[in-house]
């Protein structure tokens, strides 16, 4: 299930809507695996345009086999077609997502949801109590973008978004 | 250079080593997953299936600029799975089956370094592979940090444990270098840019690489310099299994979408 953040009309709808229009309707889009960070915060949106030839957008997996991504993409021709324009939304390599793209707000929302935001392990602080005493358990989580942690400061474990 | 520029004879030899690197990153990434629910510890199930599913993306996406290279009419599915035992062009070390898992973590621990080392003479020759590479070079890193983490463990776990992996190490090693055999058709790739540096350099960087890791551990593996040819001629009983079950789904109903 792709979660919807703000569901219902965009504040555009009837008007010819520009960039800033679509970002705005991207912020509505979530990663199903991180309901609470939209993919513009994820940094995932690489390329808004809008033309003549209607809505193009150009989207970057955070890990090349995601199985989320078409979830994503579907998510995202869904929250757009209100608009009333043509769509082309495509994934591309074409620039790598770095987990560096993740912006100031993504990262406050990860840790308000449980995840330490990305940095390599010695850098690490626990989403719970803010302590650097952590360990890496695995660098493998359950999805393919996180690694398990543990709070040795309040025997909590949690995931951390692997820096890539 | 783009595709249209390219010479008959380099996009040939393109193709053949997009077709390698997906084929091995295909096979190894399916006989892992088959450890997916029964691998020794939790933890390490998690770990296994996470990089086995690395494994099958790089894979898709490998077919995938394979299928617009070649544009024969098949899909990134088609290439993956309607091919005879035969035509498949996964490296030697990766026709061994998984065996116990010592043997799964030698072959992956030889398979990730080697890896490793064939990204790093990928050249930007052709753009879309230099990208997709750049971001696959992201994601093996964690693979090489695991494996070495698993090479220490058994290394210094003594006993029966390092025993066994030693052992899977010894056998696998006539097999590894494979995974870094020249192509006939190199000299193509290197004139064009897809490759910055001969695959024997990547092979030697491999080998002092792997003596980084193994020499302290106390352990010496011999990598021959001349390696058979990448693919066997026939492909071994474990892989004609492993076929039988990859391709299982797709044959039960020919042109159903799942």
């Amino acid at each position: 299930m792709v979660t919807s953040l703000r569901p219902g009309t965009p504040a555009h709808a009837g008007t010819a809507p520009d960039e800033a229009a679509v970002r705005a309707v991207l912020r509505t889009v979530a990663d199903p695996e991180i309901p609470s960070v939209s993919i513009v915060d994820l940094g995932m949106v690489e390329r808004v345009d809008v033309g003549p030839g209607g809505i193009e957008v150009e989207l970057l997996p955070t890990f090349i086999g995601c199985p989320a991504q078409e979830l994503i993409r579907d998510a995202v021709m869904d929250a757009l077609r209100p608009l009333g324009l043509p769509l082309t939304v495509a994934l591309t390599f074409r620039v790598p997502w770095t987990s560096e793209r993740i912006t100031e707000t993504g990262r406050k929302q990860l840790a308000g949801a449980g995840f330490a935001p990305p940095a390599e392990p010695g850098e690490v602080r626990c989403p719970y109590c803010g302590s650097a005493k952590v360990a890496m358990d695995s660098a493998f989580g359950p999805t393919q973008c996180r690694s398990l942690f543990y709070c040795r400061a309040c025997r909590q474990p949690f995931e951390a978004f692997k820096p890539v | 250079m783009t595709v249209t520029v390219m010479g008959a004879d380099v996009r040939a030899a393109l193709a053949d080593l997009v077709l390698s690197m997906a084929d091995d990153e295909f096979v190894i990434g399916f006989s892992d997953s088959e450890w997916t629910g029964i691998a020794p510890i939790l933890e390490e199930d998690v770990a296994i299936s996470s990089i086995a599913q690395d494994e099958l993306g790089h894979a898709r996406a490998l077919y995938e600029l394979l299928a617009g290279l070649l544009e024969d009419g098949r899909d990134a599915d088609a290439i993956a799975y309607d091919r005879e035992p035969e035509a498949y062009r996964h490296a030697r070390l990766l026709d061994q089956g998984r065996g116990d898992w010592a043997v799964t973590m030698a072959r992956r621990f030889l398979y990730d370094t080697a890896d490793a080392a064939r990204l790093e003479v990928i050249g930007d020759g052709w753009a879309p592979l230099a990208e997709l590479i750049a971001k696959i070079r992201r994601e093996e890193r964690y693979h090489v940090m695991h494996m070495t983490l698993w090479a220490e463990r058994f290394a210094r776990a003594g006993g029966e444990a390092r025993s066994r992996f030693v052992a899977a190490l010894e056998d696998l090693a006539l097999d590894a270098p494979s995974v870094l055999a020249t192509s006939p058709d190199e000299a193509a790739l290197l004139g064009a840019g897809v490759l910055t540096r001969p695959m024997a350099k990547a092979a030697a960087a491999w080998r002092s690489e792997v003596n980084r890791i193994l020499g302290p551990l106390g352990i010496r593996l011999n990598l021959v310099t001349d390696a058979a040819p990448r693919t066997r001629s026939e492909p071994s009983a474990d892989f004609r299994w492993l076929w039988g079950e990859f391709t299982s789904v797709r044959r039960s109903e020919v042109g159903a979408t799942w």
